[in-house]
C-alpha cells in the first residue's frame, strides 16, 4: 500500500551493532538469588510501600500501591520472604539511594491470584485504574504511567495512536526480538488501547533495517484489517524517539509545551502493548522485561529478566570480557553508566551494554566550539545546539531557554557528530538541572514568603483579639471601683514597662546589636 | 516679545497640569520595585543581612542599601539583584551558599514552643510540652530557632543531595592548564 | 515519656539506614570512581558513539584541498610561494604558541588542531609571492596574535584571521601589497627567494600587475575612451577567461573547493551565495554596458574570488550558521566584493566584503535562525 512517509529534520546513522544479539531467541534469564525492587521506577509520584521485612510475598503481588494518578504501582517478582524495605543503590546516573523492597526468592514462583481483565465490562476509568495498579509503564525508557496516556484530549477527537517499534538506539533489540517471536501479543495490547483511545488509525512504525520484525508484525495486524498499518520507516537516529516517529508517520510535530493527545496522536512502545496484553489476557501485572545483554560479552542475547534483578547477576549471564570497564543502562546515545552493579534490573532498563575501550573509545579533551553548524544539522528538533551550548557553559540558563533549551530531547545527535567533542547533552541536561533547580527554589521562596505574611497577620489579629478581650472583660464584670482603679493602674504600668522595652528594643535595631546578638555565627 | 512669551508660557503651564493630573491620577502606592527586590531575595527570613526578614532588607535596598549582604542568596541572588536595579555585579568571591535545614533533637526537646515562636517561616509544629520537629521541606534554614531553644536541642544540618533533588553536574573536563 | 520508644525506633532505624547506605557505598567503590565527571569508560555523559570528527581532521582537510591551488601557483607564477607558506606557517605556529602560553592554555591540542596552519596558508596565498619576509610575518602576526588569541583564541574570534592580516598589511604597505611577480616570465626561484629575503627592492624586472588591477588601471588611464576589449587583448597578461595564468590558480582553487564541499567539510551554501552574487552584479554591469565593466566570468576567475569562496567565506567562526545565513552571508561579500573591486580604491575587494560581513554576522544569524520542531508557522 502506498503511504505519504514523513521525515523529521537532522539525525544521525550511527553503526548499528545490532546484529549479534538476535542470533539468539529471547532467554529467560534465571531467577537471581536477591529482588531489589525499587519503589520509584517511573515517572510521577513514588509508590507507597505495603510490604514489611519477614512478609511472605508471591509472585505478581503488589509491594507498592500507586501514590497519586501520575505514579505507578510495583509488584513482586518471585515469591518469597521479604528481607528489607530500605534505601538502596537506584539504576540512575546518580548512583543515590532509593527506598526498595528487598525479596529472597523462594524458588517456588508461586504466583498470586490473578483474574483476566475484562475491560469491555468495565468503565473506561475504571480500566484505567486497573492497569495503573498493575504496575504498567512506557517500557520504551520513560517509564511514564500508560494508564495516564490512555485518555483523549476533550476536544480533539484522536486521529491515530502510533505504536513505537522504531527501536533506533544502536546496540538494543529487545524491542526487535519481542516484535520477531511475539507479535501477536503486542497487536492485541494495541487493539485494547485503541479500545480506550479511538483513534481512527493504528500506525506501527519500525525501522526498515527490522524486516522479520515488520514481517512477523504485518502478518500479527492483517487479523485487524485496514485500520492498522505495519510502516517501514528509514532507519535514522533517532526514528524511534516519540515525537521524530510521530513526525515520521502523521507529519506532526508536537511542541514540548503540549501533549500529543491534544494534537490528535498518542504513542506506545511495543513493549508497553506487550505487557498491556498481558495484563489484560492473564492478569500478570508487570514483573518482567526484555533486557538486550550485548556489548563486550561472549553471549550477546535477549532475555526476560525480573525486575530487580541485581545487575550484577544479570551481566553474568552474558560473561563480559576481561576488558569490561563499565556498563551502560539503555542505549550507547542516551543511555548512562550503570552506578554501581548491586543497583538492579528496573522497568525502564531495555539493553545494558558491557563497555570496553575498543567499542567506546573514551572521548579526547573537549575543544573550543568552532561553530561549524554541524550540531545544528544533526539536531531532530532543529535547535541551536551551539547557541545553548554557548548559554549553558556560562550557567547563563534564561538565555537558554530562549534558544529552546525545553524542547532538547536530549538524543545526542549534536554531541555524536561535533568535531570539538564537546560534552553538549551534558551541557544541557546541567542546564535542564539548573531551571528547575532555580524553577524548585523560586516556589520555596514563594511559599516562604506568604507564610510569613500570614504569620504576620496572624499576630496582628491575636494581639488585637486580646487587647478586645480585655476590655471587654474588664468591663462586663461589675467590679467596684477601687479594684477597678487597681486594675487600671497594673493595665498603666505594664504599658509603660512595654513601652521601655521597645523603645529599648528599638535602639538595639537601630544600633545592629540586637542581630549581633542573634547570629550564632 | 510678547507674542513668543506668551505662547510658551501657556504651553508651560498646560504641560506643567498635565503633570500634575497625571501624578495624582496615575499614582502608585507603594513602589512595586521592593516587590521585585523582594521576589529576588531568597526569603530565607535569616535576618544575616541585619535586616529583620527579606522585606526589610528590600526596602533597604530600594534605599541604597548593598545587595551583596545576602548569604543564603550567594553571588547568583547578588547578579539577579546587580540585573533588576542596573547596578555593579557583587564583586566575586562571596561564598557559595549551602542549603541548610534545622533539625531537632527529640530526646532532648522538652517542648518549650520558643522555636516555635522564633521560626518566622512557621515551618516547627508542636504544642506545649510535646514534641516539636521541623518540617523539612518549609525550613528555609535561617538558624533563628537554634539561639532560644533552652535545651540546645536544635541542630542546623546540610541538605544533602537525594535523587529527588540530584542535579546533572557542570561538565567538568575541559581544557587545563598544563604545567 | 511516653513517647520515648517511639523515639528509639525512628532514631534506630536512621542509623540503620545511614549505615547501610555507607556499606553499599563502600562495596560499590570499584565499580564508581569518586571523582566527579570521571568515570570508568571516561565519559562524563552520553552519547558513548561519535561520528569521531575532529577539529584537527576538519583543518588538514582544508589543507589539503589547497594543494591543487598551491601546485599550479608554484608552477605558473612563482615557485616562491612555497617559501612564503613556510615563513607563514612556522611564523603561526610560533605566535600559536606563544599566545597559547600567555593565555595559559595547553599546548598540544591547540598547536596541532591546524586551524593556524590554514590561516597561514591563507595569508600566503593572498599575499604576494614576492612579498619581503617581514611582510608575511607582520601578516601572520596581526592574524594570529591580534584577530585570534586577542579575541579568545579558537572559534572566539569575530574577524577571519587571514582577511584582517591581509588587510592590515594593505592598508599599510599598500606598495608591497601590490608588487606581483611577472607571468610572462615567471622568475627563477633564486630571484624571487632574494627578493622576499631583502636585498635590492628594485624589481621592476621581475613585477606586473594584476590582472584586475591592469584593468583597472586601463580604464582609468586611458579616460573615457577605454574600452574592456581594448584592455584585454594585452596578452601579456590576460588568458583565456580572465588573468593569465592566475585563471589556471583560480580553477585549481575551484576544483579544491568542490572537494571540500564534496565531503561536506563545507556546505555550500556561502560558495554558491559568494559566486552568485558576484556573478549577478557583474552580469547586469556588464551586459549594461560590456564595454566599461568585465563579463562575469573574468569577475569570477580573478583575484581572491574562487579562494575566497570556498576557503575564506566558508569560515564557521565568523560566517554564519544555518544554510539560509550562509548564503545571505556569501551572497553580500560576492556583491560587496564586486562594489569595492570595479568602484573603489583597491583592485579587490575579497577581503574588505569579508571583513565588512563578518560584522553583520550575528545580524544575520538573528534574523535566519530556522524555526524549531514544533514552533512553525503554518
Amino acid at each position: 500500500m502506498f503511504r505519504k512517509l514523513f521525515s523529521f529534520k537532522g539525525g544521525i546513522k550511527p553503526d548499528t551493532y545490532k546484529a549479534v544479539s538476535t542470533r539468539e531467541p529471547i532467554g529467560i534469564a534465571p531467577l537471581p538469588s536477591t529482588l531489589i525492587v525499587p519503589l520509584h521506577q517511573h515517572a510521577g509520584g513514588r509508590a507507597i510501600p505495603r510490604v514489611r521485612a519477614g512478609d511472605r510475598v508471591l509472585k505478581g503481588q503488589c509491594i507498592g500501591e500507586a501514590d497519586g494518578w501520575i505514579s505507578s504501582a510495583v509488584h513482586a517478582p518471585a515469591s518469597g520472604k521479604v528481607l528489607a524495605v530500605e534505601n538502596r543503590m537506584a539504576a540512575h546516573p546518580s548512583g543515590l539511594p532509593t527506598l526498595s523492597v528487598v525479596i529472597e526468592p523462594d524458588g517456588l514462583d508461586e504466583w498470586a491470584c490473578l483474574h483476566p481483565l475484562r475491560y469491555q465490562a468495565l468503565s473506561p476509568e475504571k480500566t484505567r485504574e486497573c492497569l495503573r495498579d498493575a504496575g504498567i509503564v512506557g517500557l520504551g525508557g520513560a517509564a511514564f504511567p500508560t494508564h495516564a496516556k490512555l485518555s483523549a484530549a476533550k476536544q480533539t477527537a484522536m486521529e491515530a495512536i502510533v505504536i513505537n517499534g522504531a527501536e533506533c538506539e544502536p546496540f538494543m533489540t529487545c524491542d526487535d526480538m519481542l516484535m520477531r517471536e511475539r507479535a501477536e501479543g503486542i497487536v492485541s495490547g494495541a487493539a485494547f488501547f485503541r479500545e480506550l483511545l479511538d483513534p481512527k488509525k493504528v500506525l506501527i512504525g519500525i525501522e526498515d533495517n527490522k524486516p522479520e520484525a515488520i514481517a512477523a508484525m504485518s502478518e500479527a495486524a492483517k487479523r485487524f484489517g485496514s485500520d492498522f498499518e505495519v510502516i517501514a520507516i528509514p532507519a535514522r537516529y533517532p526514528a524511534g524517539g516519540a515525537k521524530q516517529l510521530i513526525r515520521a508517520l502523521t507529519g506532526k510535530e508536537i511542541p514540548a509545551s503540549r501533549r500529543s493527545p491534544e494534537m490528535g496522536v498518542q504513542c506506545f512502545n511495543v513493549g508497553t502493548a506487550y505487557s498491556a496484553w498481558r495484563f489484560i489476557t492473564f492478569g500478570e501485572p508487570l514483573v518482567s522485561r526484555i533486557v538486550t545483554l550485548t556489548g563486550n560479552v561472549e553471549n550477546a542475547r535477549n532475555w526476560e529478566t525480573r525486575i530487580g534483578t541485581p545487575f550484577r547477576e544479570f551481566v553474568a549471564l552474558g560473561h563480559p570480557g576481561h576488558d569490561t570497564n563499565g556498563f551502560l543502562m539503555g542505549g550507547p546515545m542516551m543511555g548512562f553508566e550503570i552506578p554501581g552493579m548491586d543497583a538492579p534490573v528496573v522497568k525502564s532498563s531495555n539493553c545494558v551494554i558491557a563497555a570496553a575501550t575498543s567499542l567506546f573509545p573514551p572521548p579526547p579533551a573537549e575543544m573550543p566550539c568552532i561553530r561549524c553548524g554541524s550540531c545544528a544539522e544533526a539536531c531532530p528538533h532543529e535547535l541551536q545546539p551551539f547557541e545553548l551550548y554557548r548559554f549553558a557553559r556560562v550557567k547563563n540558563f534564561d538565555r537558554a531557554r530562549e534558544f529552546a533549551l525545553d524542547e532538547c530531547i536530549e538524543c545526542g545527535c549534536c554531541a555524536y557528530v561535533c568535531p570539538s567533542r564537546i560534552p553538549l547533552v551534558q551541557y544541557f541536561r546541567f542546564a535542564k538541572s539548573g531551571v528547575q533547580a532555580r524553577l524548585r527554589e523560586k516556589e520555596k521562596a514563594e511559599s516562604a514568603r506568604s507564610r510569613v505574611e500570614r504569620r504576620k497577620a496572624r499576630e496582628a489579629r491575636a494581639k488585637a483579639e486580646k487587647a478586645e478581650r480585655l476590655a471587654a472583660g474588664a468591663q462586663a464584670s461589675g467590679m467596684d471601683a477601687s479594684k477597678k482603679t487597681a486594675v487600671q493602674a497594673a493595665i498603666e504600668r505594664a504599658r509603660q514597662d512595654r513601652e521601655t522595652i521597645q523603645a529599648g528594643n528599638a535602639n538595639d535595631a537601630e544600633t545592629g546589636d540586637r542581630y549581633d546578638e542573634g547570629q550564632p555565627r | 516679545m510678547l507674542t513668543v512669551i506668551f505662547p510658551m508660557t501657556l504651553g508651560a503651564a498646560a504641560l506643567g497640569a498635565m503633570l500634575g493630573w497625571a501624578s495624582v491620577r496615575f499614582r502608585v502606592d507603594g513602589s512595586p520595585l521592593i516587590d521585585e527586590i523582594e521576589n529576588a531575595l531568597p526569603q530565607t527570613q535569616c535576618g544575616q543581612c541585619g535586616f529583620p526578614g527579606c522585606r526589610a532588607y528590600a526596602e533597604a535596598i530600594e534605599n541604597g542599601a548593598r545587595i551583596d549582604l545576602c548569604p543564603p542568596g550567594g553571588e547568583a541572588g547578588a547578579r539577579r539583584l546587580a540585573d533588576l536595579l542596573g547596578r555593579d555585579p557583587p564583586a566575586p568571591g562571596m561564598e557559595e551558599p549551602s542549603p541548610q535545614a534545622a533539625v531537632i533533637d527529640e530526646q532532648r526537646c522538652i517542648g518549650c514552643t520558643l522555636c516555635i515562636q522564633a521560626c518566622p517561616v512557621d515551618a516547627i509544629v508542636g504544642a506545649a510540652k510535646q514534641l516539636h520537629t521541623v518540617v523539612g521541606t518549609l525550613c528555609t534554614g535561617c538558624e533563628l530557632c537554634v539561639p532560644p531553644c533552652p535545651m540546645e536541642c536544635i541542630q542546623m544540618k546540610a541538605v544533602t543531595e537525594n535523587i529527588d533533588n540530584w542535579a546533572w553536574k557542570y561538565p567538568v573536563f575541559g581544557i587545563r592548564r598544563v604545567n | 515519656m511516653t513517647r520515648k520508644p517511639a523515639i528509639d525506633t525512628t532514631k534506630g532505624s536512621r542509623v540503620e539506614m545511614t549505615e547501610k547506605f555507607h556499606r553499599n557505598e563502600e562495596q560499590n567503590k570499584p565499580d564508581r570512581p569518586e571523582l566527579p565527571g570521571s568515570s570508568a569508560t571516561g565519559f562524563i555523559s552520553p552519547p558513548y558513539l561519535s561520528r569521531n570528527a575532529s577539529v584537527r581532521r576538519v583543518m588538514v582537510q582544508v589543507l589539503a584541498a589547497l594543494l591543487p591551488g598551491i601546485v599550479v601557483y608554484a608552477a605558473l607564477i612563482g615557485p616562491a610561494i612555497v617559501l612564503q607558506l613556510s615563513i607563514a606557517s612556522v611564523t603561526a605556529l610560533l605566535a600559536e604558541a606563544a599566545m597559547l602560553k600567555l593565555r595559559g592554555r595547553a599546548l598540544f591540542p591547540f598547536l596541532t588542531d591546524g586551524s593556524a596552519l590554514v590561516t597561514a596558508w591563507l595569508i600566503a596565498l593572498t599575499f604576494p609571492p614576492i612579498a619581503p619576509w617581514w611582510l608575511t610575518v607582520i601578516g601572520v602576526l596581526m592574524a594570529i596574535v591580534i584577530t585570534k588569541h586577542l579575541y579568545g583564541g579558537l572559534g572566539q574570534n569575530p574577524f577571519n584571521p587571514a582577511m584582517a592580516g591581509f588587510a592590515a598589511c594593505l592598508v599599510s604597505f599598500p606598495a608591497l601589497m601590490s608588487q606581483w611577480p611577472s607571468v610572462t616570465a615567471p622568475a627563477h626561484f633564486i630571484d624571487q627567494a632574494a627578493a622576499i629575503f631583502g636585498g635590492a627592492r628594485s624589481l621592476d624586472a621581475l613585477t606586473s600587475a594584476t590582472p584586475l588591477d591592469a584593468l583597472k588601471t586601463a580604464l582609468r588611464l586611458a579616460g573615457p575612451g577605454a574600452t574592456v576589449s581594448a584592455a584585454l587583448a594585452d596578452t601579456n597578461i590576460y588568458g583565456y577567461v580572465a588573468g593569465r595564468a592566475w585563471e589556471w590558480v583560480a580553477a585549481a582553487y575551484l576544483l579544491g573547493g568542490l572537494w571540500l564541499a564534496g565531503r561536506k567539510i563545507i556546505r555550500w551554501h556561502a560558495p554558491a551565495g559568494f559566486l552568485s552574487g558576484l556573478a549577478l552584479i557583474s552580469a547586469a554591469c556588464w551586459l549594461s554596458d560590456p564595454e566599461r565593466f568585465a563579463s562575469p566570468l573574468f569577475h569570477v576567475f580573478s583575484g581572491g574570488a574562487l579562494l575566497g569562496a570556498f576557503f575564506i567565506v566558508t569560515d564557521p567562526v565568523s560566517g554564519c550558521i544555518s544554510g539560509k545565513g550562509k548564503f545571505i552571508f556569501g551572497f553580500s561579500a560576492g556583491i560587496l566584493a564586486y562594489i569595492i573591486r570595479v568602484f573603489g580604491g583597491y583592485p579587490d575587494g575579497v577581503a574588505f566584503a569579508v571583513l565588512i560581513l563578518n560584522l553583520c554576522a550575528p545580524l544575520i544569524d538573528a534574523l535566519t535562525r530556522p524555526p524549531i520542531f514544533g514552533m512553525k508557522k503554518k
